[in-house]
């Protein structure tokens, strides 16, 4: 009972902070003026390009595939497995599972696999490149064990000391309604929670902020029109000197 | 030459093994009272500098979402790590830009962060030292804000960016740059970078209508403030005097005398360049650029043109409208502003001045793509205008073009080695090892297309060129104009 209460406690407070923390991120992401036109070009002439280049960046990693194959290759297994396994766990938490989230499973479980590959192709590169190496602080090598971590774990419940996944379901169900049912006291399980607890905890305080960041990245979403329709933006020093920049905003 | 060794030619771009701190000596004269105050910044350090930095930092995170944002979203994936001129040039890891970031994200982390308050070491967050300012005033000025880690960088980051913000931090606090700060002092009080006055403007300008009159028997005029011209032409200040820039205002000239269209310069806005975008000053940016609308207002234009000039460009083309807009006062049928390549290959398109290729047989012509033209602005219709329409122009004007390898032009190109305010004989051996994928790409063309010359749209690039090709055994006058080009290959006669 007291590992019930325990996780109960720590997964509600980490969805609060992740929430809150995320939200209030985006907040500001989002209130922050761009006071200048700054796309790097070639860049779409209209919205509907815009939304284009994005959509390749976020699902494609565009860019990062023109800088480097090694960095894309691992970088994108590990997105794409995390995205994988993440709406495969979406089993754990509703009732009835819908069929889509059936269907994905047996890819969801091998996925896990990619991931650690892919955590470890970017782990190898941050130890044994001089260039990454250099640019990496503490955080960034705990980052990757943190989430080696997850998988790992994850992995080992799936085929070396299965839980009681049902009980674990339960769990999660009855924390949504604000209800408390036992959970199994497995180490790995408690383990595997704990540290995407933690995850949830640091999201809204690290780079990870690079996955809202992103959208909000001025080069990548901004329409390459700047002759054609005047940009304008609520920063001091543009209203306040002159006269004519506060006349027609077309 | 000079006392340091000028880096070898490459087959291809090269990726070297780390020289930590080799160019940590390297930083341009400190700007002094005199030349800060025209701006409005602080002549020296105050006792208190270091709070003054850390609000400045944080106004600036409250107003420029693009620093916010790449301040958070780095993951250190090292996607950036060889695209920058100067860590291939150098081997300095503080030159790759990430790390150069770093220097200001450090900082960033410890007084506005929870982790970089509470745990410094974990998530590389440093205090603001001295010893953290002067990396940074060596390092912010070893950054030409070329972009070309922006094209790279899964987010987009932006280390121009980061650049100008910190080097508007250090002119809050006292500590700008000679260079850049002396030269918008003489725009404010002049109305050029070169500090060159209106009557000997105005010589300069009867100079060469008789510079081409005796070599080619034709009046063709350069007017200087005429109201009433249907065209402002701003242009950079060089164009009035430096080779080989001035060969392209003549190229300049010839396109509108042959096309009949009226222009005149302003010596009231003499200079197309803004220096505010290199040291990150939006207000100063901004008073520059008001020149511009103020000229055309006074003179009654209706087109604005802008002549060959990069970082120019950029501010022209992305920022103009919005510093000194709106324009509604000018032609609606003309984007405002247009590049000089714009309209001459309009002409050339539609058949109102004709070029004869072979004047120029005697050239085989490369073309480098201006990094603040390529990366942060764009010409015609589509995206990546910038780079068909100078081409366009050149192969109108010459049978023998050659691009260098398609990894060192286009999006991909590397900066000339002396842009973003460092084309300072200060930081001569920045530039030359700066310039070093360049050269490089260039050899190559030179090998295989026996190329003879280098065409730029850009004054930045034409004098930095003129200086460094020397030290990779070319010859200075090897760089050329887009204009020149234009200038000896276009028929005057025929509109006589």
């Amino acid at each position: 009972m007291f590992v019930t209460v325990l996780f109960a406690l720590l997964f509600y407070v980490a969805t609060a902070i992740f929430l809150v923390g995320l939200g209030m991120r985006i907040a500001r992401y989002a209130r922050t003026p761009a006071p200048l036109k700054i796309p790097t070009t070639p860049a779409p002439t209209t919205r509907g390009g815009v939304v284009v280049r994005m959509g390749t960046e976020v699902l494609l990693f565009n860019s990062l595939f023109k800088a480097n194959k090694w960095i894309w290759l691992f970088g994108f297994m590990f997105h794409v497995a995390l995205a994988l396994v993440l709406l495969r766990h979406l089993r754990y938490f509703l009732d009835p599972v819908p069929t889509w989230v059936v269907l994905i499973q047996p890819f969801g479980m091998y996925a896990a696999f990619a991931m650690v590959i892919g955590l470890a192709g970017l782990w190898a590169r941050r130890v044994f490149v001089e260039r990454i190496r250099y640019i990496s602080s503490p955080s960034d090598h705990l980052m990757l064990a943190l989430l080696l971590g997850i998988a790992l774990t994850g992995l080992g419940m799936t085929y070396l000391w299965h839980t009681d996944i049902s009980a674990v379901k339960l769990f999660f169900t009855g924390l949504m309604r604000f209800e408390l049912n036992p959970l199994p006291t497995q180490p790995l399980l408690l383990l595997h929670l704990f540290l995407v607890a933690s995850l949830m905890v640091i999201f809204p305080f690290s780079k990870l902020l690079h996955a809202p960041g992103v959208f909000f990245s001025p080069t990548r979403n901004q329409v390459d029109n700047p002759r054609e329709k005047r940009h304008v933006a609520n920063v001091k020093w543009m209203i306040a000197v002159e006269k004519p920049a506060a006349s027609a905003d077309q | 030459m000079a006392n340091f060794e000028t880096p070898e030619l490459q087959e291809t771009v090269e990726i070297p093994a780390l020289k930590k701190g080799v160019m940590s000596h390297s930083r341009p004269f400190v700007s002094k009272e005199q030349f800060q105050a025209p701006l409005g910044f602080p002549g020296e350090l105050a006792d208190d500098w270091k709070d003054v930095a850390i609000a400045k930092l944080g106004e600036l995170l409250k107003t420029n979402r693009a620093l916010q944002v790449f301040m958070d979203s780095c993951v250190k994936c090292g996607a950036c790590t060889d695209k920058c001129h100067y860590f291939l040039g150098t081997s300095d890891p503080r030159n790759m830009p990430v790390a150069r970031q770093d220097l200001l994200r450090g900082v960033y982390r410890r007084y506005y962060t929870l982790p970089g308050k509470y745990f410094p070491k974990l998530v590389g967050a440093t205090d603001l030292t001295e010893e953290v300012m002067d990396q940074w005033y060596s390092y912010f000025h070893q950054c030409s804000e070329c972009r070309r880690c922006s094209v790279y960088c899964p987010y987009g980051i932006d280390t121009a960016e980061i650049t100008m913000a910190t080097r508007d931090i250090m002119n809050a606090v006292g500590k700008g740059q000679k260079y850049s700060n002396e030269i918008i002092g003489k725009v404010f009080k002049i109305g050029n970078n070169l500090g060159l006055p209106q009557p000997a403007l105005e010589d300069t300008l009867l100079g060469l209508e008789e510079d081409v009159k005796d070599e080619t028997g034709i009046d063709v005029r350069f007017p200087l403030d005429e109201k009433g011209a249907e065209v402002l032409v701003v242009t950079p200040s060089a164009d009035f005097f430096a080779e080989p820039h001035i060969d392209g205002l003549i190229g300049y000239a010839k396109v509108f005398h042959a096309a009949g269209i009226s222009w005149t310069l302003s010596s009231h806005a003499s200079e197309a360049a803004n220096f505010g975008l290199f040291i990150g000053s939006n207000e100063n940016m901004k008073k520059i650029a008001m020149r511009i609308r103020e000229a055309a207002l006074d003179l009654g234009v209706k087109r604005i043109i802008f002549g060959e000039c990069g970082h120019a460009w950029r501010v022209a083309y992305s920022y103009l409208n919005t510093l000194a807009g709106p324009f509604d006062f000018l032609d609606p049928r003309y984007p405002v502003p247009q590049h000089i390549c714009e309209f001459t290959h309009d002409l050339i398109q539609r058949g109102v001045i004709t070029l004869d290729k072979s004047r120029n047989d005697h050239r085989r012509v490369t073309f480098h793509d201006s990094c603040n033209v390529a990366r942060a602005s764009r010409m015609g219709d589509m995206p990546g205008g910038q780079f068909v329409i100078p081409r366009e122009v050149i192969k109108a004007a010459c049978n023998h073009f050659y691009d260098m390898a398609p990894e060192t032009i286009g999006e991909a190109t590397f900066c000339c080695g002396g842009g973003g305010g460092l084309l300072t004989d200060d930081l001569m051996e920045l530039r030359v090892k700066g310039a070093l994928p360049r050269m490089s790409a260039l050899k190559q063309v030179v090998e295989e297309h026996e190329v003879t010359h280098m065409a730029a749209i850009c004054a930045i690039c034409k004098s930095q060129f003129s200086k460094v090709l020397p030290y990779y055994g070319f010859q200075m006058d090897q760089i050329i104009s887009v204009h020149q080009l234009v200038s000896d290959a276009i028929v005057l006669d025929a509109q006589q």
